[in-house]
């Protein structure tokens, strides 16, 4: 199994390591656990190791063009250190992972995909590769990367980071700041629905901004999150993963990403064909948000159904919700879909249990502008 | 420190079950609840539901999935612990004072097959040293 650089850390600090997609990971720490981790991101501050995800970058006169050829978002809105979500899918319109695109030129980017994704990712990015003008470097062992989210976040990495963190736009980047004496991409970009910042380092530089962040965070009540409070906080703020609200079959129009897939963008893109049609003729299922009102906890595959007991769809994401108290889920189900406030049935170990359509995301998202 | 108390009997599944005449009162250990994490909901069973050893009858939900939890002898669901209703994190604080169910044993002789408090003890330190 693969470690990240700041393995010995985890272990130290009391983590639970599990096996996630090959790598060895802390699902929580025994001082904390899911629960106090998942509120502590919303009411201070956390830190994630996220060295598993990778980074792969593009360079060449042609590099803009291949990427857009490639994802669902219109990259050529890009300005230098913008930083935007994309959605790259298959000729039949499923989704073989989302990514972030970094643009430093019209002739530099660094894509960052899911760490279970990266060698998928990187064959399909090579089977499309033009004959000439884009080369393509996988830099994912390379690069430890670091999430540091919640409404504290600003004020930690101000007292480490060399650039004023606090005129930092979302979704904007800089590469040539330091975090202590470290040198570092910084994004401010996260997973958890809360602001925050995203910080690449050398491999080998991992442990060292780990313990700083730690440390400046201290005051703050900061504490090291693992894998479990990064899918909570993920699918309370209504994020997507990969693998469960996208898939082979479901795209991103039907997860209800539209605003990432221009259909008409120029010089189209792999899926557009299949997006632009399902756009026109209406989607033939839809992910929606429940809240269970019934006693009981949906999970991911688990099935959806009707006032009658007919099956309308499945649960792509489902759980306990931290900060809502509540048991929640994501259907994809059929349309029309039930509106908000009607009712929507989870089939819990064969008895059928009672939801209420919510709007998404659950939890409102606290990002600075 | 796992606790385990010396008056009860254990399974492998990290069930624990106290019997007292005829009737006997089961729930999960603390090695269990510490395994599964921040409880969130219990699925109890019917009460007068006929189980047999082995089964999985109950279902404890935690914030990072569901567990099922097996029956430590065969016999009669008698009572289901209603307080757990509102409160299953009471697990996490006590799985030993906070039972799950109580049941009426149907064959006494299946106790035997139970672990003791020092067999249990060498199986959860045989697990937690493969966790280290």
């Amino acid at each position: 199994m693969k470690r990240t650089p700041m393995y010995e850390q985890h272990v130290a600090a009391g983590g639970r390591m599990v096996d996630f997609g090959g790598w060895e990971l802390p699902v929580q720490y025994e001082s904390s656990g899911i629960k106090a981790e998942h509120l502590n991101v919303r009411s201070k501050a956390g830190l994630f190791d996220v060295s598993h995800m990778g980074e792969i970058t593009v360079e060449g006169p042609d590099a803009g063009k291949w990427i857009s050829k490639l994802v669902t978002n219109d990259i050529t809105v890009m300005k230098d250190f913008q930083v935007q979500y994309n959605i790259m899918c298959t000729e039949s319109g499923g989704v073989v992972d989302d990514l972030l695109v970094y643009r430093y030129s019209p002739e530099k980017y660094l894509l960052v995909v899911n760490a279970a994704n990266v060698e998928k990712d990187w064959d399909w990015f090579s089977t499309h590769l033009p004959a000439d003008g884009v080369i393509i470097e996988n830099i994912s062992m390379k690069t430890a990367e670091a999430a540091l989210q919640g409404p504290a976040a600003e004020a930690i990495l101000t007292k480490v980071c060399s650039i004023d963190v606090q005129a930092m736009k979302f979704f904007t980047f800089t590469d040539s700041a330091t975090v202590g004496s470290i040198p570092a991409i910084v994004s401010r970009t996260g997973y958890t629905g809360e602001d925050g910042f995203e910080i690449y380092v050398p491999w080998e530089k991992g442990p060292e901004l780990w313990d700083l962040l730690l440390e400046a965070g201290k005051e703050h009540g900061i504490l090291p999150i693992g894998l479990g409070a990064r899918d909570s906080l993920r699918f309370e703020a209504g994020l997507p993963l990969c693998g469960h609200e996208y898939t082979d079959t479901i795209g991103p129009l039907e997860a209800g990403f539209g605003f990432f897939v221009k259909v008409d963008k120029a010089g189209g893109f792999i899926g557009q064909p299949v997006l632009k049609r399902q756009k026109e003729e209406g989607l033939k299922r839809k992910i929606v948000g429940l809240r269970l009102e019934d006693k009981g906890v949906p999970r991911s595959g688990m099935e959806a159904a009707d006032e009658s007991g007919r099956i309308v769809g499945t649960v792509t994401s489902g759980g306990y919700c931290p900060s809502l108290d509540a048991n929640m889920a994501l259907c994809c189900v059929e349309t029309p879909t039930p509106g908000e406030g009607e009712s929507l049935w989870v089939m819990i170990r064969d008895k059928a249990k009672k939801g209420t359509v919510v709007k998404r995301p659950f939890y409102d998202r606290k990002y600075k502008k | 420190m796992t606790k385990i108390p010396q008056d009860l009997r254990y399974t492998r599944d990290h069930e624990w079950i106290r019997i007292d005449g005829a009737s006997g009162v089961m729930g999960i250990t603390d090695y269990a609840q510490h395994a599964m994490g921040d409880i969130v909901y219990v699925e109890l069973p019917e009460v007068g539901r006929q189980v047999k050893a082995g089964e999985d009858f109950i279902v404890v939900e935690s914030v990072k999935g569901a567990n099922d939890v097996f029956s430590p002898v065969s016999g009669k669901v008698a009572e289901v612990n209603e307080d757990l209703d509102g409160a299953p994190e009471l697990l996490n604080e006590d799985p030993y004072a906070n039972w799950l169910v109580k049941l009426e044993p149907s064959d006494p002789k299946e106790m035997d097959s139970l672990l003791d408090p020092a067999a249990y003890a060498k199986l959860v330190e045989e697990l937690e040293a493969e966790n280290e």
